[in-house]
């Protein structure tokens, strides 16, 4: 197991922490103990949590301490290698053949080769990190597809050979948890379950995303979001939602609505369920009198 | 650890934590132990917490059992003596009371139940051992003709076909590379279909008693033949027995879900079953595009508003939703209980459950039936 103790001149987890912050995310010890112990060990991180807890973020912020190109692979159902690893141009191609008349031609030329996401990484490690976001969401056989290439960092295309990375890339993978991983890709993780952050940091959260937004007016609606969330409700608010809420509420009460009402008339961007919005409703003013206190 | 001579003293410990956590049920790969020592080396470790979290990250235990593993990281290193709190799966196990709408509790309970002192809730809590029983007919023939007959949806992964809607680029070019660029016939992709989803929802109240055992036996048989099928049993309380049913050997499966299932024969409140069902989004993910089958007789204690609401949203994520009760025999069946006529509009299939024959002749009809 090849170890590097220090990358990007961080050394520690504290160091990872601070770079992060500087890259507007607040992480706990947590987080920055496996995102840090992912980098020293050269393995994938795997975040898994709630929609809106921030996994996605964190990827970008590390690419940004990183100083480096984030790639991005979404995933979807039915999701294969000619979307994530590569593609021929097969028009070009019989293009190619038709122009070259007697000639010989290499219809397996790099110019006919496209680049999708981890072949772009594979291609350059030390400048990029790859984004396998909502891994939960591509089907078996993908993931099957993936542990290859998560504990060897190699491919190999027919035409071409095996290309094989010159380190070992940075790669964060996502999960909603709507499925269970298979628990061979999570061995081969260093792996990290996002909780929902406490209200204390939620609300320094939301005054670094939202910097219009008032100390109390953050502390309010990360009171209310975290009695939301104790509701048995379809959608719980994430983080994004409380900034959000935080964001409307400042802005109607700008506007010229009072407090606790600039809250409730801004309820829509927290619940975005028409049943959670019905169920809540009648206790919403209670709610909201009590985080505003 | 005398058995691990080789070890350098000072990795000891560690690796006798991760024997410790398999020794209750945490699976840990060897390299996982190895990531382990790497990351404890790593942090310094400068103190407890440390090498908390470095376990955290490589050796990934799941978020339901954090608990556990906090537990046994305390005895192992910090010399804790606590064995009280007993680690329950809790992820898989939703306690109804807990989940309650803040109304007032619904008047629940079978009548027996009521009598005795720790029936406050209507729970009786009991474990219910299964006696050995062979496949019956039904069960081998479900077993036999599941990949046959179980519904199926379009998936998206295409493939090569006699004639479909897309072009085989790919295959084409190949062949024309062959003929000198010349494209003699056109390869075509359809899309492939896969298993569609089921959820089957199992009552285990009292008044099921006579068919809770063979509709459990009935779910590991249509586990062990289809591949995504999640089962959760409801009585006062809902459980997820998926897991328990991929066990392939049936007795053993049986009794894992046995054991994992706490509310046998207890009271019956069906509403708020599946509303805390509804309200765990990685649970009613389940639902989402699925054949909903629920074994119940809709005898409901609680409130029927609730049960309407939740079948109501169940229905609408479902592809199509089945209702088997025994009380249904015979082909006019009218619904008589209040419970069971406040949902039937929301019920696409509501049809006889009274027999594992019955059962599996509606699950096996489902893939010519159309998406309500």
């Amino acid at each position: 197991m090849v170890v590097r103790a220090t990358i990007a001149g961080i050394g520690s987890p504290e160091a990872l922490e601070k770079a992060l912050r500087g890259a507007y995310y607040l992480a706990d010890d947590g987080i920055a103990t496996a995102a840090y112990l992912a980098l020293a060990l050269g393995k994938p991180l795997l975040l898994e949590g709630a929609p809106g807890v921030g996994k996605t973020e964190a990827a970008k912020a590390i690419a940004a301490v990183l100083g480096r190109r984030l790639i991005r692979l979404q995933c979807y159902e039915g999701i294969d290698a000619s979307a994530a690893l590569y593609e021929w141009n097969y028009p070009r191609q019989m293009l190619a053949i038709r122009q070259a008349g007697d000639q010989s031609i290499d219809i397996y030329g790099e110019s006919f080769l496209i680049e999708r996401p981890m072949l772009a990484t594979l291609r350059a490690p030390d400048s990029t990190v790859l984004l396998i976001d909502e891994i939960d969401r591509s089907d078996q056989e993908f993931e099957a597809f993936l542990l290859e290439f998560l504990s060897d960092f190699q491919i190999s295309i027919p035409e071409r050979g095996t290309i094989r990375a010159a380190e070992r890339p940075v790669v964060v993978l996502t999960s909603n948890r709507t499925r269970d991983l298979h628990e061979a890709l999570r061995r081969r993780c260093v792996y990290h379950w996002i909780d929902y952050p406490t209200a204390e940091r939620e609300a320094r959260i939301v005054m670094m995303r939202a910097s219009s937004v008032a100390e109390a007016t953050a502390r309010a609606v990360v009171a209310a979001v975290g009695k939301l969330r104790r509701e048995p409700l379809s959608k719980s608010p994430g983080i994004a939602e409380a900034v959000d809420w935080a964001e409307a509420a400042t802005l109607l009460n700008k506007g010229g609505a009072r407090w606790p009402d600039a809250f409730k008339r801004s309820i829509g961007v927290a619940l975005k369920d028409e049943e959670d919005l019905a169920f809540i409703a009648p206790r919403l003013d209670a709610l909201i009198a009590e985080a505003v206190a | 650890m005398s058995d691990q001579p080789d070890l350098p003293r000072a990795a000891r410990p560690f690796v006798a934590f991760v024997s410790l956590l398999r020794a209750n049920g945490f699976a840990i790969a060897p390299e996982q132990t190895i990531a382990f020592l790497a990351a404890v080396e790593l942090l310094g470790p400068r103190g407890p917490e440390d090498i908390r979290l470095a376990g955290l990250a490589t050796l990934a235990p799941p978020p339901e059992r954090r608990a556990a593993y906090d537990m046994l990281f305390r005895i192992h290193f910090l010399g804790g003596e606590e064995v009280s709190g007993s680690e329950a799966d809790d992820d898989e196990v939703v306690r109804l009371q807990e989940e309650g709408r803040g109304e007032d509790e619904p008047p629940l309970a079978d009548d027996s139940n009521e009598s005795g002192a720790m029936a406050t809730r209507g729970e009786a809590l009991v474990e219910r051992r299964f006696g050995p029983a062979g496949a019956s007919d039904a069960l081998r023939r479900l077993a036999r003709d599941a990949p046959a007959r179980l519904p199926r949806r379009r998936g998206h992964r295409r493939m090569r076909a006699r004639r479909g809607p897309w072009a085989d680029l790919r295959r084409t070019l190949r062949e024309a590379a062959r003929n000198d660029g010349e494209v003699m016939r056109l390869g075509w992709l359809k899309r492939r279909t896969r298993p569609r989803k089921m959820l089957l929802l199992i009552d285990v109240s009292g008044s099921m008693k006579a068919r809770s055992e063979d509709n459990l036996r009935l779910a590991h048989t249509l586990s062990q033949a289809a591949p995504n099928v999640e089962v959760f049993t409801f009585g006062t309380r809902l459980t997820r027995v998926t897991r328990a049913l991929r066990i392939k050997r049936t007795e053993q499966a049986l009794a894992a879900a046995a054991h994992l299932v706490s509310d046998w024969d207890g009271g019956t409140r069906i509403g708020d079953a599946l509303q805390a069902f509804l309200a765990v989004p990685r649970f009613g993910g389940y639902a989402r595009g699925a054949a909903v089958v629920i074994l119940s007789d809709g005898l409901e204690r609680g409130d029927v508003s609730a049960l309407r609401d939740a079948v109501a949203k169940l229905s609408r994520r479902a592809w199509r939703m089945s209702w088997l009760t025994p009380l249904a025999t015979g082909k006019g069946f009218v619904p008589q209980t209040e419970a069971l006529i406040a949902i039937r509009r929301f019920v696409d299939d509501m049809l006889d459950g009274g027999s594992s024959a019955t059962v599996v002749d509606h699950l096996l009809s489902l893939r010519n039936r159309r998406a309500a």
